[in-house]
């Protein structure tokens, strides 16, 4: 993924004008496109046309390493490199394994939610394009914003300005990196 | 179909037409306004009890267990009572985080951080007992399965090896958790930071949040499953402390009654816990908009939900000790309530039974003053339980080992000291960190999903 090197921010009044902003935008062709606001809106997802996150199968995925490397652990251990007969059980007494297997299937699958998670957000990125405008730290209060790659194709300062302006924005911004 | 929707009108979760920027002022108000004075009275006392743990704990590990009442019978005192008792305190927090929001109960929004970080907190001051509480705690390490020159690896089939594994996985789950849900007000605070170093610092945790919805959308993903793996969390790690007890061949130990009756009993203490500290973060703080008596009193009922089911439990054991005609079980149980520690079982019976009886009563139920000292009792009573269980050790099957076991000033200051502890991470969350998701709480206001919006505007076209 390239950075872009500018970004237009519009501002819109409200979650409802942020969601017709966003399919008017998707409609338009661009794809480089993001729609910010201070909490999650339901129904951006289908505004934006965005596929479900496959964050899902990374969890289930790890909650299965969890699982199997917990269980060979235990078998490896308690039947093979330290057998021990404790209170009469056999070596590889499963029953008895699965407080454990399941405690570290969980974490394991809790580990993949949240690395999974930033991974997919390409995150931790401290700097981020959008933070040189003075008006975007709106985005974590109350503030709406549609945000437009420069490396869009579609991408043209002057034409989504324009476009932006045309679909409701209150505000436009061209934010250009100042590196 | 929506039309049948119209007749049920939802709850004002929030009171006072909070607008976004309201919620953001409210609640980050809180973290930059000069700290109270009576903080630092409360910062000070919290952190000296905190000294106190660090430098008895020193002198525990220099002098040995032998400082403790600990006795023949009673191998097991005050630390394994304290143990349980803070784990169990936490579980509120993951119940209200993780249970409510699969059930999408909007109203747990106002409570769920500082829940979260109850828990947490909770489960550091309960993880100190064990490893004390083990006599050589340098070599605690040893409860982890790494290779070592012994060549030695640890038994798997003992409960106590599944508490080292289900309350590790469960204090990171929470963490990661309460992160989870930080990460959008850690970016809120960012972006009001006046002061360069609290933006820098704010700006790293927040890891660069910028609140789009291509974010958004793994994130909340992230936070369903996190919400979801932790809800089993919420049965499995008490379940698996009370096999402590349960897996032992002792009388008043050995029921299978334990698993669900510590649940409920963790659920119970930690509502109480909970509302103790809402109680105090809402009047300090002026929330009260914020955490309303609808808040409250939904935690009240669900205390006396619980603590009928710790009745029911306590009174099971006692039919089961009559109906299994083992006379050693049924002297277990006479024994607490009319032995030596009858004085402790009776003061479980009216903190646990009794008091929460008081909450069928809707005046009682939305006193202020009535669930605070009602839920200070619950905690007391909590306590208690777990000390009556841990006392059943003290009169084993051989009369002429029998022996009365009493706290020494060590046992007492380590106890205290936890709860300095706890203030402590308390006191220091309340002051740097948002106490109220404010991202959650925004996401609920009325104004915040479009579809109501939507729907009046079709209306009247």
């Amino acid at each position: 993924m390239s950075e872009p090197k500018a970004v237009i921010l519009a501002q819109f009044g409200g979650p409802e004008e942020l969601i017709q902003a966003a399919k008017k935008t998707r409609e338009a062709g661009y794809k480089k496109f993001d729609c910010h606001s201070p909490y999650p809106i339901h129904g951006m997802d289908q505004a934006m046309g965005l596929k479900r996150s496959p964050l899902g199968y990374i969890i289930g995925i790890m909650g299965g390493i969890g699982l199997v490397s917990a269980l060979g652990l235990q078998y490896w251990t308690s039947a093979v490199e330290y057998p021990l007969i404790i209170s009469g059980k056999p070596f590889f007494s499963y029953q008895a394994f699965i407080p454990v297997t399941f405690a570290i299937t969980v974490l394991f699958a809790a580990f993949g939610a949240f690395f999974g998670m930033l991974h997919l957000n390409r995150l931790p990125k401290l700097f981020d394009i959008r933070f040189n405008s003075e008006t975007f730290g709106k985005v974590s209060d109350g503030g709406f914003f549609v945000s437009v790659e420069s490396t869009d194709s579609k991408f043209d300062q002057s034409e989504t300005t324009a476009f932006l302006q045309s679909i409701g924005a209150s505000e436009v911004e061209f934010v250009e990196d100042k590196a | 179909m929506s039309k049948s929707t119209d007749t049920y009108k939802e709850p004002t979760l929030i009171q006072g037409n909070p607008t976004f920027e309201s919620i953001t002022n409210d609640v980050s108000g809180i973290v930059e306004a000069k700290t109270p004075k009576l903080w630092w009275v409360a910062f000070g006392a919290a952190s000296s009890g905190a000294i106190l743990l660090v430098s008895l704990i020193g002198y525990l590990i220099w002098e040995g267990t032998g400082i403790w009442g600990l006795n023949n019978p009673v191998g097991w005192g005050w630390a394994i009572v304290n143990f349980v008792f803070w784990v169990g305190i936490g579980h509120a927090g993951t119940l209200i985080s993780a249970i409510l929001f699969l059930l999408r109960q909007k109203w747990r929004t106002s409570i769920n951080r500082f829940a979260e970080a109850m828990t947490i907190f909770a489960v550091i001051c309960a993880l100190i007992f064990p490893a004390i509480h083990v006599g050589r705690a340098w070599v605690i390490y040893w409860t982890f399965p790494l290779p070592n020159q012994m060549g030695m690896w640890p038994n798997f089939r003992s409960p106590l090896l599944w508490d080292t594994f289900a309350v590790g996985t469960y204090f990171t789950c929470s963490l990661l958790f309460w992160y989870v849900g930080l990460i959008p007000d850690l970016a809120t605070l960012r972006d009001r930071a006046k002061n360069k170093l609290k933006k820098l610092l704010y700006g790293i945790f927040a890891v660069g949040w910028r609140g789009g919805n291509r974010q958004w959308k793994h994130y909340e993903l992230a936070y369903l499953v996190l919400a979801g793996i932790s809800t089993p969390l919420v049965l499995s790690v008490h379940s698996i402390v009370s096999t402590d007890f349960a897996t032992s061949v002792l009388p008043g130990w050995h029921t299978t009654i334990f698993p669900p009756y510590f649940v409920a009993g963790a659920i119970f203490s930690g509502f109480a816990m909970v509302m103790t500290l809402s109680l105090i973060a809402r009047k300090l703080f002026k929330l009260e908009h914020v955490i309303t008596m609808f808040h409250l009193e939904k935690m009240n009922k669900i205390m006396l939900l619980t603590g009928m089911m710790v009745g029911y439990a306590y009174s099971m054991e006692f039919f089961i000790a009559w109906y299994s005609g083992n006379d050693y079980e049924t002297f277990a149980f006479i024994n607490r309530a009319f032995g030596p520690y009858a004085w402790a079982y009776w003061i479980m019976i009216s903190c646990n039974v009794l008091v929460p009886q008081i909450f069928w009563f809707k005046k009682l139920r939305t006193s202020i003053l009535v669930m605070f000292v009602a839920s200070i009792l619950i905690n007391v009573g909590m306590w208690f339980e777990r000390f009556v269980i841990v006392m059943t050790l003290h009169r084993d099957f051989l009369p002429s080992s029998w022996d009365y076991y009493s706290p020494t000033i060590y046992d007492i200051g380590i106890f205290v000291g936890s709860f300095g502890l706890f203030f402590t991470l308390f006191l220091l969350f309340l002051k740097h960190l948002p106490m109220v998701a404010m991202a959650e709480v925004k996401g609920i206001l009325p104004q915040a999903q479009p579809h109501h919006h939507h729907e009046s505007t079709e209306a009247a076209s």
